[in-house]
Formats: C-alpha cells, sequence, structure tokens
C-alpha cells in the first residue's frame, strides 16, 4: 500500500495514541515511537505497528507514533485508519486487518 | 435463555472506553457506530470496534454492534467489519419494516460466506424508532429467526411523534406495542435509554415501570447504572426462596412421572416453572435484591 498524502488517526487521551504518517522523501520506511510506556512496553509497541505496516504491505513512509498506553488491538486500528487515508483507500481489504 | 437486562452503550470511536468497558460487566456491551460518531470518524470507529471484538476480554460478554443504516454510505462497511470479526449482534438502527430486516439478513449472510464464518451465527436485533416503525413491530419482530430482540429508541420515536421526552406518556403505546410483538415472536425486548445519568430516582422509577409491563432490560448510556438496574431486576429473598420450591417441586413430579406439578396444595403449570427459573436465573447473576 503506498502512502500518498499525510494522515493522521487517533488522539491524545489516555489508552489510544496519535499515528502521523507521511510520504518518503527518499522511498525509505522510518518508524518513530515515543510513548509514556516506552520503558516497559517499547519492544511490544513496535512490534505491534511494524506487523501492522507489513500486513498492509507499507514499505515507504514517515510514521510517527505517540503512544497514551494503548491497547495492542488499539495501536493496530489506529495504524491501519492512518495508512488507509494516507493511501486513499475507501475500501479496506478486511483479510488482510486482522 | 440469556440474561439481557443492561446493555450499555459506547462510543465506537473512544479508544479508552472501548480498552476499559467490560470490567463493568453488564449483560451485553453495544459499540455504536452510528449517532455517537461523527462523520469523519467513521472509518477510524469502524476499525477499533473490528479489533476490539477481537480482543479476549470481550470474549465472555455479549456484543453487539449497532452499525449505520445500509442506505447510508457506511452501513455496509460497518457489516462488513463486524460480521467479519465476529460480533454476536448487530443492531439495526431505524427499522422500519420487515424489508428493512430481510436486506440485513441478506448481506449478512453474503458476508458469513464470503468471511469464512458459520452461516446463521450473526444474530440480529432491530431498533425500532419511527411510528412505522411501531406499527409494524409484529412484523419486523417476526421478519428473521437470527433476530434476538427488538428495542424501542425513544428520542427519534417522540421526534417522529411531534412531542418530547416526559414521564413516559409519551413512550405508553409504543412500549406496550413493541414489546407485545416481542413476546408473540418468541424474542426479548428491551426499552430506551435514560439520558440523565444524575437522576436516579427518575432512572429507577422508569427501571420499575418497564420490568412491571414485561421488558427484559433497557439500553444504557452510564456504566454507573448496570447495578442500580441489575438490582432493580434482582428477585428479593422470599421470590427466591418461593421459585427454588417451584423448581423442587417440578423437578420431584418429573423423578415421579406425574403430569400434574402441586405445591402447597395449589397446581403449578409450565409458565409458572419458567418464571422460576428466570428468577433463580436473575438471583444468581447479581444476587437478591437490597
Amino acid at each position: 500500500m503506498q502512502i500518498l498524502k499525510q494522515a493522521i488517526a487517533g488522539t491524545l487521551e489516555s489508552s489510544d495514541l496519535m499515528v502521523k504518517v507521511a510520504p518518503s522523501a527518499d522511498d525509505a520506511l522510518e518508524v518513530i515511537v515515543h510513548s509514556e510506556v516506552i520503558k516497559q512496553f517499547g519492544a511490544q509497541i513496535r512490534k505491534v505497528v511494524d506487523d501492522t505496516l507489513r500486513q498492509l504491505d507499507v514499505r515507504a513512509g514517515s510514521i510517527v507514533i505517540e503512544d497514551k498506553g494503548a491497547l495492542d488491538c488499539v495501536i493496530r486500528a489506529r495504524v491501519q485508519t492512518a495508512v488507509l487515508r494516507a493511501a486513499d483507500a475507501s475500501q479496506p481489504n478486511w483479510e488482510k486487518l486482522s | 435463555m440469556k440474561l439481557r437486562r443492561s446493555m450499555l452503550f459506547l462510543p465506537g470511536a473512544n479508544a479508552a472506553m472501548l480498552s476499559t468497558a467490560f470490567v463493568y460487566k453488564p449483560d451485553s456491551i453495544m459499540f455504536d457506530l452510528e449517532d455517537a460518531v461523527s462523520l469523519r470518524e467513521k472509518d477510524a470507529a469502524r476499525l477499533l470496534v473490528f479489533h476490539a471484538l477481537q480482543n479476549p476480554a470481550y470474549r465472555d460478554i455479549e456484543t453487539v454492534v449497532r452499525i449505520n443504516p445500509l442506505n447510508t454510505p457506511f452501513g455496509l462497511d460497518d457489516l462488513e467489519a463486524v460480521v467479519r470479526a465476529g460480533v454476536d449482534v448487530v443492531r439495526l438502527p431505524k427499522t422500519d419494516s420487515a424489508e428493512d430486516v430481510w436486506q440485513l439478513e441478506k448481506e449478512v449472510e453474503r458476508i458469513e460466506r464470503a468471511g469464512g464464518r458459520e452461516v446463521g451465527s450473526t444474530r440480529l436485533m432491530a431498533a425500532i424508532e419511527s411510528a412505522s416503525g411501531v406499527v409494524n413491530a409484529l412484523s419486523i419482530a417476526k421478519a428473521s429467526p437470527r433476530l434476538i430482540g427488538i428495542a424501542l429508541a425513544g428520542f427519534d420515536y417522540v421526534m417522529d411523534m411531534q412531542t418530547e421526552r416526559g414521564d413516559g406518556t409519551e413512550l405508553f403505546y409504543a412500549r406496550c406495542a413493541v414489546l407485545h410483538a416481542a413476546r408473540a415472536a418468541g424474542i426479548d425486548a428491551f426499552d430506551v435509554v435514560y439520558s440523565d445519568v444524575n437522576d436516579e430516582e427518575g432512572f429507577l422509577r422508569e427501571v420499575e415501570l418497564i420490568k412491571r409491563l414485561g421488558f427484559n432490560g433497557k439500553s444504557l448510556i452510564n456504566p454507573r447504572q448496570i447495578e442500580l438496574l441489575h438490582n432493580a431486576y434482582a428477585p428479593t429473598e422470599e421470590e427466591v426462596e418461593y421459585a427454588g420450591r417451584v423448581i423442587a417441586a417440578a423437578e420431584a413430579a418429573e423423578r415421579d412421572g406425574l403430569g400434574v406439578i402441586a405445591l402447597n396444595g395449589k397446581m403449578i403449570d409450565a409458565p409458572i416453572v419458567n418464571h422460576a427459573r428466570r428468577t433463580l436465573q436473575r438471583a444468581q447473576a447479581s444476587g437478591t435484591r437490597q
């Protein structure tokens, strides 16, 4: 899935996260994770984000995460929403989103 | 016999509430993709609910999703997401006729087949929100074997009737019509939300009324209302003690091969035994009334 434009999903409220997605200038995939619980859960958050991007076949783009203690299922939903918005994909492939 | 006293509404776009609501233990949780979600967040809410439904924390609670009507740009996408995610019950808003239920049923079956889910595993409920819906309540309630219940939704209904919420007089006919339709069809009936969460006295007055009418339960908008509702629906110690004796008498009659059940010289018939079972089920779920 190709990141065509900037997009945002989520909020900065507790138990949520904000995901900012933008096209990459050099066709690289860059993921930055900020979290209040980075010490305890940083690796797990990063894994969920990477898995979700892989499922969506995102190979290039800038992905910035501001996590406020979200559950894995919320992280998946917010990353998918931001990517689908950035890719102008109005009809998601549900089998790829599980 | 699934107990459905409390159906807690949760805005589908609220990540924090979706992450914690299971701790309140309502009988059913209803994720809302319709009125509680702004137009620009419909896609985000759909994905949040899609994943929340697959969260193991919700495995032991009946999950319901209120989708957008199928004649909006969002309804079919909502349905696609929640059926594939394994929702227990789809709640159709603004149901005016049996045709609305048939259309929903057709789409649910298509998605079940495409998504590899067992055909018939997704149950339905219809929300009645208009004069037409109330008049057609019986045909709606009988429209599909997938229906677990019908619900009266008060706000849109009173608007359609050109009145407003008051002491309940404005809902009198609709409550009775919806309830009779549900009972005639053998499914559950749910009452409207009580929106003033700070008015416990008014809430309990309304609960007492709908309980006496015979509603299975009520839609709720605040977790604080769950315990109040469950307590109001809980039987008294005397009722539990009597129900226990009814069940014991029924079991003894069956053991002895007797067609007639007697308790203290009075004949007990099947509806009384069923009522006793419901009483014990409510007591088991939340004890006796405090």
